[in-house]
C-alpha cells in the first residue's frame, strides 16, 4: 500500500513538472503575443486551440502517440521563428533609432477621440497574426502535455502504479497554477513601454522558434528544456549589441555632416 | 486584382514579412541543422541554429539599413 501510494504521489508529480514546463512556455507566448498585439485577438487563439486540442484527443485519444510530432515542431519552430526575427528586427531597428518609434500617446488620444465620437464603440477588428501565434503555441504545448500524460500514465498503469487519470490530475493542478499565474502578471507587464515589450516578445519567439525548430529536425540541446534560458540569454545580446551597433553607425555620418557644416 | 492573388499576397505579407531573406534563411538554416543531427553531429548540429539566426538577423538589418 505505502508502495502504491509513493507511486501515485510521484506519478501526479512527475506530471505536474512535466506539464508544468510546456505551460508555462505556452503562457509565455500567450503573454508576450496578448501585451503586445491584442488580447481579444490572443484570447480567442487560446480558446480555439483549447477547443481544437479537445476535439483531438476525443477523436483520436490513445492514438495520439501516433501524430508526428517532430513535424509539427519544424513547422511551428519555423514560423515561430520567421515571425519573431521580423518584430525583432523591427524592434532593433526602432530602438537604433533608423526607424521612428511608435507614438504610443499619439495613438492613445487618437483612439479615445474614435471611442468618443462614435455612439457605439464597434469592436475592435481581428489581429490575425496574435490569433495564429497563441493558437500556435497554446496547441502545440497542449499537444505535448497529452503526450506526457498519455505517455507518464500507461507507464504507471503497465507497472500497477498508477493510471492516466492520475497523470491527468498533475496536468490539471499544472494547468490551473500557469493559469492563475498568467493572469496576476498580466496587467503589470501590460505597463512595459511598446517597442521594449516587442523586443523582449521578438526575442522570446525567437528562442522558442530556434528551440522547437531545430528540436524536430532532430537536434538534441544540452540540459534538454534548460536550453530554452540560454538561447533566449544569446539572442537578447546579440540582439542589444545589435542596437549599439546602428546606433553608433547612424551617429557618425550626423556627426561628419555636422562637422562639415560648422566648418563651412 | 483576382481572388487568388490577394490570398497568395495575404500569406506571403503574413508569413514572410518585410524580409524575404530572413524567411529563406530560416528553412536554409533547419534544414542545415538537422542534415548534421542526421550526420550524429549534434554538437555541431545546435551550434547551427542560434549563430545561424545571429547571422541572418545582422544580414537582414544590414540590407534594411543600406536600401
Amino acid at each position: 500500500m505505502p508502495f502504491l501510494a509513493t507511486g501515485v504521489v510521484f506519478l501526479v508529480l512527475s506530471s505536474f513538472l512535466a506539464s508544468t514546463v510546456e505551460m508555462v512556455e505556452a503562457l509565455t507566448i500567450v503573454l508576450a503575443v496578448g501585451v503586445s498585439r491584442q488580447w481579444r485577438s490572443t484570447l480567442i487563439g487560446v480558446a480555439v486551440a483549447l477547443v481544437a486540442l479537445a476535439a483531438v484527443v476525443a477523436a483520436l485519444g490513445p492514438a495520439l502517440a501516433l501524430i508526428p510530432i517532430n513535424a509539427l515542431r519544424v513547422l511551428v519552430g519555423a514560423l515561430l521563428l520567421i515571425f519573431g526575427l521580423q518584430w525583432l528586427r523591427k524592434a532593433i531597428l526602432r530602438a537604433s533609432g533608423r526607424v521612428a518609434l511608435h507614438n504610443e500617446e499619439a495613438i492613445y488620444q487618437r483612439e479615445l477621440a474614435a471611442s468618443l465620437s462614435a455612439d457605439a464603440v464597434a469592436p475592435a477588428g481581428m489581429d490575425w497574426y496574435a490569433f495564429t501565434l497563441a493558437f500556435k503555441g497554446v496547441f502545440l504545448e497542449g499537444l505535448e502535455v497529452v503526450f506526457i500524460v498519455l505517455t507518464f500514465g500507461a507507464n504507471a498503469a503497465a507497472d500497477g502504479t498508477g493510471s492516466v487519470q492520475l497523470a491527468a490530475v498533475g496536468a490539471i493542478i499544472a494547468a490551473v497554477l500557469v493559469t492563475a499565474v498568467g493572469a496576476f502578471v498580466r496587467e503589470p507587464l501590460s505597463r512595459v513601454p511598446e517597442n521594449k515589450m516587442k523586443f523582449v516578445v521578438g526575442a522570446m519567439l525567437t528562442t522558442f522558434g530556434i528551440f522547437w525548430g531545430s528540436e524536430g529536425v532532430g537536434v538534441l540541446w544540452p540540459g534538454q528544456d534548460i536550453a530554452i534560458l540560454a538561447i533566449l540569454a544569446f539572442v537578447l545580446v546579440t540582439a542589444l549589441i545589435g542596437v549599439r551597433v546602428l546606433r553608433e553607425r547612424s551617429q557618425v555620418p550626423v556627426s561628419m555632416h555636422a562637422a562639415a557644416t560648422t566648418a563651412k | 486584382m483576382t481572388f487568388i492573388s490577394r490570398f497568395f499576397g495575404f500569406w506571403y505579407d503574413f508569413i514572410v514579412g518585410d524580409d524575404w531573406f530572413v524567411a529563406v534563411g530560416v528553412v536554409v538554416l533547419l534544414a542545415v541543422a538537422g542534415a548534421l543531427a542526421n550526420a550524429n553531429l549534434h554538437t555541431t548540429a545546435w551550434l547551427v541554429m542560434p549563430v545561424g539566426v545571429v547571422l541572418v538577423l545582422a544580414i537582414s538589418l544590414r540590407r534594411a539599413t543600406t536600401q
